[in-house]
Formats: structure tokens, sequence, C-alpha cells
């Protein structure tokens, strides 16, 4: 498995843990006191599943199981790039949701800002990453492939 | 990777980044208020992402990975994941426009009809080829 999905795999299942986590956390209201701010994580679980968890995971194993590009480069680093744009704007969030929602246009307020930038740059690294692999395999891959089987 | 989902995985990346564009607005307007009209948009960045984007891509990638029969067509009949792609999208597509146009609700009720549809025809083309080695 190559580096870059290894990388995204094992983010995306400490989303996972970090998911179920919070989850405990906020169905402990009611049951004992919780601080005050965990009224305003309910989005933060939310997406910590479907961007840390799901969208990550689909992420990493996009890089690893579509077709190689015609030209044979992955572009490593916009891949790189993308990983690192997902995970800090989620992390921000994260940690500014909660501190925003009842304060916006304070410092976290600006701070959701920059999140919100972050991770909709790295959906554009995604579909321009993939959105040529996305293709029937061609020569390239085919003669790759034997290559490897002849060596 | 097969035409078939090589549009499965192509028209669901457009709805990521179209739903991840709505979310990124209004994540943004939650944190800096400058257009408060944003949150409107909620029902339509859940619809395109779960349903355009990852409900799309994993069907997708499944036509593509799942076992393929020693016989040709190698797919089998493909004809219900061809109506699939064609009544799911149909149907995000009414969703969203149904979420943003209050007068019409009927628009929600026929693209979720539309969702159930694509979501028959999907399975029927899939449940033959989840078999194991043997066939």
């Amino acid at each position: 498995m190559p580096t870059v999905t290894r990388w995204y795999l094992k983010s995306s299942f400490l989303y996972l843990l970090a998911a179920v986590g919070v989850g405990v956390w906020l169905a402990l209201r009611g049951l004992a006191p919780v601080p005050a701010f965990l009224a305003f994580v309910q989005p933060v679980y939310v997406h910590l599943f479907l961007v840390g968890w799901v969208t990550q995971l689909i992420f990493g194993v996009v890089y690893w199981l579509f077709p190689p590009p015609r030209e044979g480069d992955r572009h490593d680093a916009v891949w790189w790039a993308t990983f690192i744009l997902l995970n800090i704007g989620l992390l921000l969030r994260v940690v500014a949701e909660p501190a925003a929602t009842p304060r916006p246009g304070s410092v976290w307020g600006w701070l959701l800002v920059l999140s919100a930038l972050l991770q909709w740059a790295a959906a554009l690294g995604f579909a321009y990453t993939t959105w040529p692999r996305a293709r029937r395999r061609g020569r390239y891959s085919h003669e790759r492939r034997q290559q490897a089987e002849e060596s | 990777m097969p035409p078939l989902s090589i549009w499965y995985t192509r028209v669901a990346t457009v709805h990521l980044l179209t739903g991840f564009t709505i979310g990124a607005l209004m994540l943004a307007n939650k944190g800096v208020a400058f257009a408060p009209w944003l949150w409107r948009l909620r029902p339509a960045h859940m619809e395109l992402l779960l349903l355009g984007w990852l409900v799309q891509f994993a069907m997708g990638v499944a036509f593509w990975i799942v076992p393929r029969r020693w016989e040709q067509p190698r797919r089998g009949n493909v004809i219900g994941a061809r109506i699939a792609l064609v009544l799911l999208n149909a149907g995000v597509v009414l969703v969203v426009l149904g979420s943003l146009v209050q007068d019409l609700p009927a628009l929600t009720a026929v693209g979720r009809l539309l969702e159930l549809l694509a979501a028959l025809a999907f399975v029927s083309h899939i449940w033959p080829r989840v078999v194991g080695r043997e066939g």
C-alpha cells in the first residue's frame, strides 16, 4: 500500500475513534455535568465522521486503487497538499466551531473562515488529481504490468 | 475502469465540489456572518454530499470491482446500473431544487422517489454479482 494511502487511512481511523469518542461525550449531556460548549459540538461530531473518516478513507483508497494517469505522474505533491489542507482545515473546525458559534466575528470566527477555505481547497485538490484517473486502463499501465511480470 | 464507473465517479466528484463549496460558504458564514440566507442551503449541502457524492461514488466503485462473470458479458446485464446513474442524479437535482423552492414540496417527494428507484435498479444489477470464487 503506497505511503500516501497509509497516511490517509491511518488518519481516517483516528477520526473514527475521535468521532465515536465525541459521540460518547455528547451522550453524557443530562447524565453528568459537561462543559457548556458541548451544546455547539454536534456539527463537529457529524463532520468528524463524514469528512475525517469516510471522505478521507475514500481519498486514500482512490490514490491506491484508481488507474494511474496516462502520463504516469500521480501528482503526489497535490495529494500531500490535499491531505494537509483537509486535516488542518478539519482540526481547525473542531477547535474553532464550538468557540465561534456563540461569538461570530471573533478571532474564532475568522479561524472558522480559514477552516472552510482549507477544506474547500482540499476538495479542489482531490478533484484535480482524481478526474484524469477516472479512466479506462490504457497502454501505459498495461506495458508497466508486463514489465513488472518480466522482471 | 469501465466507462459507467468513470461516469459515476466523475459526476460524484462534481457533487463533492458543489457540496464542499456550499459547506465552506455556510461554515465561513457561521464564523463571520455575511449572508444569513446561506443557512437555507443546508439541506442541499447534505443531499449533494450524502447521495450525490458518497452513495454515487460507492456505486461507481462497486460496479467496477465487484466480481465479474467468466463468460461475456462480464458484468452481466448493466441496464440497471445505467438507469440508476440517471435516476440517482435526477433525484438529487430535484431534491436540491425542492429544498430551495419552498413552494414546491412535491419536487422533494419526486426526487426521493427517483432515488429509491435508482437504489432498486442498482441493487437489481449488483445482487447477482455478489458471489464467491465458485460463482
